[in-house]
């Protein structure tokens, strides 16, 4: 493969494209040999140079080199495989472990110390170990300038993957599984960092210490940041996936209730429904289905919190 | 009408039985009519899916939207594979010319049960507009893709259930295709059609069949289960009832992957018709090839866990599995050894059928070989749902099912129409598709290494330039396709009368008029020792 293109960037890159190099150089070997044979054969024996053909039923030597030829090739092409996969199973002891969040659509990594991020902040030479959670649907976590994916299954126990990065940079990091609408937006992106800059940045809980300290309209508008709530729901009017936050508190809403439709005031229990059971009364012109609850994810408290700050969302 | 030369001045094209015209049709039970019914309905679903994946790759010309929403394009991706899977390649070669030559390439007057042959085509209809009804009436247009995967496909749209039904009643029509076919096979041969002179196309008929036969009721037992699930709440697939998302992957690979296979044979088993035809030679390891056409119908079960790698398998379920796959392909690369080695000291003549069989090897071989990247488990962890396996698909279910699908109806359309189709424009068609079929898949290959996701209405500007030029060759193959079928529509209706044997051709179905009679022979044929369905001189 044309590895210049790809960043080769994790203690996994050297296994996975050795095994595509010699795959795909087999490959290419067998592709172009079989298909000049076969052109040369259907020019030299052509009706006009070859008005006769000569009868061959076949031949046992042959079927049994060309069955044990390449059954010893893709032998060696699964040995390849196995060995550049092998070393993904198992993390090392002493790996550093990020938990990722998967949820329509967005990503969020919570670090030893409580620290959450949209974006995979790592450092260089250190084994890292991701816990896999999805809260809603299928998702894959896929950085491949690492080489890795893994599917992020909801209710699925000690699902993790692991890899050491081993080049400092920014890369892409995507996910690769369909989960619906903004799937082809639900990527993010990791950003490896010496050592003792990624302590540095660790440690520096003045973002932390401040939470505490901020108002409660501060803090809800930092859940609905961490959870994602604003890839679907503007801020400014605009129509996204679902409806726009702007000047939603204290009006009139149309919204459709089974298959009618209702009049209701957004007051607190009417925000609170909408975050549990979001598909219950629906917002006139939206879809069914897009939003899954929050039930679980969102405590009482973090809803109370939203509310204050969408009092402010004018 | 036709011209026709058959004896009693009549066939299968213009005879009439109890009813008239279109009754006359879906109410036919002859075995060439239900071929021909399938050809139309197949085609009609064809170009329906066609038209969805032009407007995919055209959505796909420029990062950011083209011409319709994430919604729309979500949903356009799921009716294309949905209506392309099982709606033309799962019955396509099979349902088509299984029905329009098997019999007559074994002797047969009709298939054994020819009126369970006319329901399956029925529970096809069904099965269509079941599928077509849930997908266009309810609320909104499933956005799933094809593969429906839990949990997202229960929690979005409410018309999964009429759509999986639709399905279900496909299966049947499937199932019910390989019952008869089975015992066609089995018990109407002619007299002196042994098993080691059966033409291969009936052999890969054969093993396609018991994949038919064993692997669709698998769809059917999903479907209970998701019932069960959806009316009365028993967690089977959803987590948020305690289900298991990964038991679904795994029921619906058990039949999704082995289907491929039905896909596949049938393709097979029409290019060892044609080869051997248009090199007037033998075909080589004729054995050998019967032996690796039985052995992908079995290994094919066992190879479904290497769509899941990534998925969350133990370790040594992927070990297996990946092994079993590179086991797989062996039967494959020996069937094109044998292809090319039939075309060693022949007399080739070079026509249209035999253009599109020589392009079929070389995108089977793509397909085939870019199969071992993902067989292996390191390549497969960083291609996997990529661009790279979409292209890999597409190489072999368009590349090879499609291509030997345009072979044969190239090779069967004088005995089919009993009318020659213009073999220049034919293969000016031929030559526009395959540029455009190269165009349209190759860059995705490099798409997927570069590591664009599949499924993706947006991307980033990195991916801007495989994307433009897989449209433009998406264009490109569309205008190949409608010369292709304009020239044979024409030609069925206008061509030249056609030879009885225009390809001097050896089996069974060029030994009777062009376009054939109702029960297919004068008087029944049998073969000699001297005789066999390769024995040229």
């Amino acid at each position: 493969m044309d590895s210049s293109e790809v960043t080769q960037a994790s203690n996994f890159v050297e296994g996975v494209d050795k095994a595509f190099i010699v795959i795909l150089g087999i490959s290419f070997v067998f592709l172009i040999g079989l298909t000049v044979v076969m052109i040369y054969f259907v020019f030299k024996y052509n009706k006009k140079r070859n008005p006769k053909a000569t009868q061959i039923k076949g031949s046992t030597t042959l079927e049994i080199i060309w069955t044990v030829v390449p059954f010893l090739l893709t032998m060696v092409m699964f040995y390849y495989g196995w060995a550049g996969w092998k070393p993904m199973q198992k993390a090392p002891e002493d790996a550093m472990e990020i938990t990722v969040i998967g949820r329509m659509w967005n990503f969020t990594f919570e670090y030893e110390n409580g620290k959450r991020t949209d974006t995979l902040f790592l450092p260089k030479d250190q084994a890292i170990k991701l816990n896999l959670l999805a809260m809603d649907v299928l998702h894959s976590l896929y950085i491949p300038a690492f080489r890795v994916k893994q599917d992020m299954v909801p209710g699925l126990e000690n699902n993790s993957m692991w890899f050491e990065p081993q080049k400092e940079g920014v890369y892409e990091l995507y996910c690769a599984e369909y989960c619906g609408l903004q799937h082809s937006y639900m990527y993010s992106y990791v950003k490896v960092m010496p050592e003792a800059a990624f302590t540095d940045w660790l440690v520096d809980t003045t973002q932390v210490a401040n939470d505490v300290l901020e108002s409660p309209t501060a803090t809800g508008k930092r859940i609905m940041q961490n959870i994602g709530c604003f890839a679907c729901h503007s801020l400014d009017g605009s129509k996204l996936v679902g409806p726009s936050f702007k000047g939603v508190w204290g009006t009139e809403r149309t919204v459709k209730t089974g298959k009618e439709m209702r009049q209701v005031m957004a007051d607190e229990e009417y925000i609170k429904s909408s975050i549990y059971d979001p598909n219950a009364d629906l917002v006139d012109g939206f879809g069914k289905g897009l939003m899954l609850t929050y039930e679980g994810q969102l405590s009482e408290e973090d809803i109370g919190n939203i509310i204050e700050y969408l009092k402010t969302v004018k | 009408m036709p011209t026709t030369n058959a004896v009693n001045g009549s066939n299968y094209l213009t005879y009439q039985g109890k009813y008239k015209g279109l009754l006359g049709w879906i109410l036919s039970t002859d075995h060439k009519r239900i071929g021909l019914l399938y050809l139309y309905s197949i085609c009609v679903m064809f170009c329906v899916g066609v038209l969805l994946g032009l407007a995919m790759k055209f959505e796909l010309l420029a990062p950011g939207k083209t011409i319709m929403d994430a919604q729309t394009y979500n949903a356009t991706f799921t009716v294309h594979g949905v209506i392309m899977i099982f709606m033309v390649v799962i019955p396509g070669l099979p349902a088509v010319f299984g029905n329009l030559m098997m019999p007559i390439m074994i002797g047969a007057e009709d298939v054994a049960f020819p009126k369970l042959n006319l329901l399956s085509w029925w529970l096809y209809v069904l099965g269509v507009i079941l599928v077509l009804c849930a997908l266009i009436f309810g609320e909104g247009t499933p956005d799933t893709g094809w593969t429906f995967y839990a949990p997202y496909s229960f929690k979005t749209g409410t018309n999964l259930l009429p759509a999986i039904f639709g399905a279900f009643v496909l299966g049947f029509s499937s199932i019910l295709t390989g019952l008869n076919f089975l015992v066609t096979i089995h018990r109407e041969r002619c007299p002196g059609m042994k098993w080691t002179k059966l033409p291969l196309f009936v052999w890969t008929l054969y093993g396609t069949a018991w994949i038919q036969l064993l692997a669709t009721p698998v769809v059917g037992i999903t479907l209970v289960l998701v019932a069960l699930e959806r009316l009365f709440n028993i967690g089977v697939f959803d987590p948020a009832l305690g289900g298991d998302p990964i038991l679904y992957q795994h029921l619906f690979w058990i039949y999704s992957h082995p289907a491929v296979y039905i896909m596949i044979l049938p393709a097979m088993g029409a290019i060892s018709e044609i080869i051997p035809t248009f090199s007037q030679k033998h075909i080589f390891g004729y054995k050998a090839i019967i032996a690796s056409t039985l052995s992908i119908a079995f290994v094919g079960y066992l190879v479904w866990g290497h769509h899941m790698f990534t998925a969350g398998m133990s370790g040594t379920a992927q070990y297996y599995f990946s092994l079993l796959t590179f086991i797989v392909s062996i039967p494959s690369a020996i069937k094109v050894f044998n292809w090319i080695s039939t075309m060693y000291k022949g007399s080739i003549n070079i026509q249209t059928p035999f253009y599109w069989a020589v392009s079929f090897i070389f995108v089977f071989m793509v397909g085939g070989l870019s199969g071992l990247v993902l067989g292996a488990l390191a390549a497969d962890i960083y291609v996997h749902d990529t661009a790279f396996v979409v292209a890999h698909f597409h190489y072999i279910v368009f590349g090879g099912t499609g291509f030997a699908f345009f072979a044969a109806i190239h090779y069967w359309f004088p005995k089919i129409f009993g009318r020659m189709y213009d073999t220049a424009w034919a293969n000016i068609g031929w030559l526009v598709f395959t540029i455009g079929f190269l165009a349209l898949y190759s860059p995705m290959f490099y798409l997927g290494m570069m590591g664009m996701p599949r499924r993706y209405y947006d991307y980033l500007p990195e991916f801007h330039g495989g994307n433009i030029l897989s449209t433009f060759g998406s264009w490109i193959m569309v205008t190949g396709f409608i010369i292709i079928l304009v020239n044979l529509i024409r030609s069925a209706k206008k061509g030249e009368p056609a030879e009885v044997n225009p390809w001097k051709s050896k089996t069974l179905e060029w030994t009777v008029p062009s376009p054939p009679p109702v029960l297919n022979f004068e008087t029944e044929p049998f073969l000699t020792e001297e005789d066999g369905p390769y024995n040229y001189e």
